[in-house]
């Protein structure tokens, strides 16, 4: 494994998870609104599909996607600032913490509807495949979205005209409140793929290098135009399902075992132990992710709010009364 | 000027646009091999191909959010339903992809695509196949709705439509397709805001759109020779947004108004169109508007439940006289 990207692995987990604590607390303040859903605990997921992907790629995700906009290269500024409603954010203050967009890193938004980033990306793939370009898209779902219409209609298109789309189910075993045994008449997500002919492949989501080689070859794969790939990562999440959620549901055991796994905490460990990082290294490297995510907190209270509000809903202004008074 | 029927004038429209750009495409089902339930996309395949004739799956809501997705990278597509009623199954990509997604990205994407869905009572269909939606569609903000009632229409509607950077739905008619008109034999652009007057009058105004302007010109003809009254018709084939500014002129000359819709009356065209007239013309009307619509029922199947179901010209009269105080 090589030292550099494990050392990049290990801050993106660490900025990641800085982040969604200073998120957490931001929200107690009063200072983000609405819903807020934090991804800690299942870090090693996005981290480690996103650094198997290409600036070239396209990334629809959904609405716990503060992380992926993260890796994907948004500043921890601009995505605080979104999360605060302020002009300084990603979506210019319009879009909140679940509609993060950056186009010119190709990360073409949160969708906070489940199973709405399906149908986006076999889009994003239709016209990708019209090019015969090597690109890719990268969509994210989480285990809830799997038994939405649009899973079925999605991986049906995709496969049937080979689209370039790399699903990837962020199985973090629960649809808000309900474990998946009691959603899901085949909780293997993975093995759903084969109804539509298409590749697949469960990993450990808790493994970042696991992750990460099984995204590489998946990527592969969808890069040599023999179609969509399915990745299931089993992973967990260690809040609840948002800021509005204790996770009550689960039980103390379940969620200490989980905790055990730690994917920030398994890869500092192996990394110090296989001499990937030197133990000086790892303290810098948590003083730089700490200043980031401080300096982004600082920055989203210092930008100013949005002040247009008709901005963007048509293209052109729409003038009702045609120019008279 | 070339007379043709309102499906060959959007056949031709689409096929001008494909043969234009490489990046519009058609989809939906049975559009490509099949030519189209309607005929709209008769040959295209045979000329485009089927990467940009796209035969879809049975999936409204997953290949509507594939022309949407399509869209935010360069692709323009035409995106046909075959009947607004199986359109309820696309609405959330259409509702909370299409419409929002420029606004919620701080503008960074815009969906330019066309949803073109032919919607209404034709014959016998029962209640699953004789909706009409443009009601809910003209209530989102961030979406147009069109809805054209001839020919020229049509042709010019889809025109702008797939040259417009927002989503557009255009509500067409079952029993339309083959009513014919003159279309401008050289390209023509319908603007997407506005109304028309259709007809010249002094008395009243009679709102209608798509098949219900029809009506009203047939009301208009009859009230004028039978009974000297002037009708004005104004067509309003743009839904979303409604012309404030043509609705407010009509009334200011006429002093009266009625609004002739196919679809059941409550939160519907007839009930925007009378608020924007409370809001814009009140103290100049010497009536309360009318409101000329279906029974508040799902489309019997019975024929002469059916019939009895939706209005047509001769209610839209018995609405004038009963304006006039002649009946």
């Amino acid at each position: 494994m090589q030292r550099d990207l494990v050392r990049q692995f290990f801050y993106d987990m660490l900025l990641a998870r800085l982040f969604e604590q200073a998120a957490a607390e931001q929200y107690v303040q009063g200072n983000i609104a609405g819903f807020l859903h934090l991804y800690p605990g299942e870090e090693a997921v996005a981290v480690g599909t996103l650094r198997a992907a290409d600036p070239g790629d396209y990334v629809v995700s959904t609405y716990r996607e503060h992380v992926h906009a993260l890796v994907r290269g948004v500043s921890a500024d601009a995505v605080m600032a979104e999360l605060f409603g302020r002009v300084g954010g990603c979506s210019r203050g319009y879009g909140g913490s679940m509609h993060l967009f950056d186009v010119q890193r190709r990360f073409l938004g949160g969708y906070a509807i489940v199973g709405e980033t399906l149908p986006i990306a076999i889009g994003v793939g239709y016209r990708l495949a019209m090019n015969g370009a090597r690109d890719a898209v990268l969509c994210y779902f989480g285990d809830g979205a799997v038994n939405q219409g649009t899973f079925h209609e999605s991986l049906n298109m995709a496969a049937l005209w080979k689209l370039p789309v790399l699903f990837i189910c962020e199985n973090n075993h629960y649809q808000i409140g309900t474990e998946i045994h009691r959603h899901s008449a085949m909780a293997e997500i993975y093995r759903r793929a084969c109804a539509y002919g298409m590749a697949a492949k469960r990993v450990d989501g808790m493994d970042v290098l696991a992750v990460y080689g099984a995204a590489r070859a998946a990527l592969e794969h969808v890069r040599e135009g023999l179609g969509p790939y399915l990745l299931e990562c089993e992973t967990y999440r260690y809040r609840g399902h948002s800021m509005a959620d204790s996770g009550a549901y689960r039980s103390a055991l379940e969620v200490a075992e989980l905790q055990a796994r730690d994917p920030l905490l398994t890869l500092r460990a192996r990394a110090v132990e296989e001499g990937w990082i030197a133990a000086a290294e790892i303290e810098a490297l948590e003083e730089k992710a700490q200043q980031a995510v401080e300096s982004a907190v600082r920055f989203a209270a210092q930008s100013p709010p949005p002040d247009d509000m008709y901005h963007g809903v048509y293209a052109q202004p729409v003038d009702l009364y045609r120019g008279q008074p | 000027m070339a007379v043709m029927m309102y499906w060959e004038a959007i056949r031709r429209a689409q096929d001008e646009e494909l043969a234009r750009d490489p990046m519009v495409i058609v989809m939906g089902e049975d559009v490509g091999v099949a030519g189209g339930t309607y005929k709209a996309t008769k040959g295209l395949y045979e000329k485009y191909g089927a990467e940009r004739v796209i035969d879809t799956p049975i999936s409204e809501n997953g290949f509507t959010g594939l022309g949407i997705g399509a869209s935010f990278i360069g692709v323009r597509p035409i995106i046909e339903i075959m009947s607004v009623n199986f359109a309820w199954l696309a609405m959330d990509q259409i509702f909370n992809s299409a419409a929002k997604v420029r606004y919620m990205s701080g503008g960074q994407l815009e969906a330019p695509v066309v949803i073109r869905s032919p919607g209404g009572t034709a014959h016998q269909l029962g209640a699953q196949h004789s909706a009409r939606m443009e009601k809910v569609f003209m209530g989102v903000a961030g979406l147009r709705v069109v809805t054209p009632s001839n020919p020229r229409q049509a042709y010019g509607l889809v025109k702008s439509a797939v040259r417009c950077n927002d989503p557009v739905f255009i509500n067409e008619h079952e029993l339309m397709y083959n009513m014919k008109g003159e279309v401008p034999d050289e390209e023509y652009f319908h603007p997407l805001e506005g109304s028309e007057v259709a007809r010249q009058g002094r008395d009243v105004t009679l709102f209608g759109y798509n098949i219900s302007v029809h009506w009203c010109l047939e009301a208009a003809e009859f009230l004028a020779s039978h009974h000297g009254i002037d009708c004005e018709v104004v067509d309003l084939y743009s839904l979303s947004p409604l012309d404030r500014a043509g609705i407010k002129a009509s009334v200011s000359k006429t002093h009266r108004a009625i609004i002739a819709e196919e679809a059941e009356a409550p939160v519907g065209v007839g009930s925007e169109v009378m608020a924007i007239i409370n809001e814009e013309c009140f103290f100049e009307l010497d009536a309360a508007p009318v409101r000329v619509s279906a029974r508040n029922v799902p489309i019997p199947y019975n024929h002469r439940l059916e019939k009895a179901a939706i209005p047509g010209a001769k209610d839209v009269v018995h609405a004038v006289l009963k304006m006039f105080g002649k009946q």
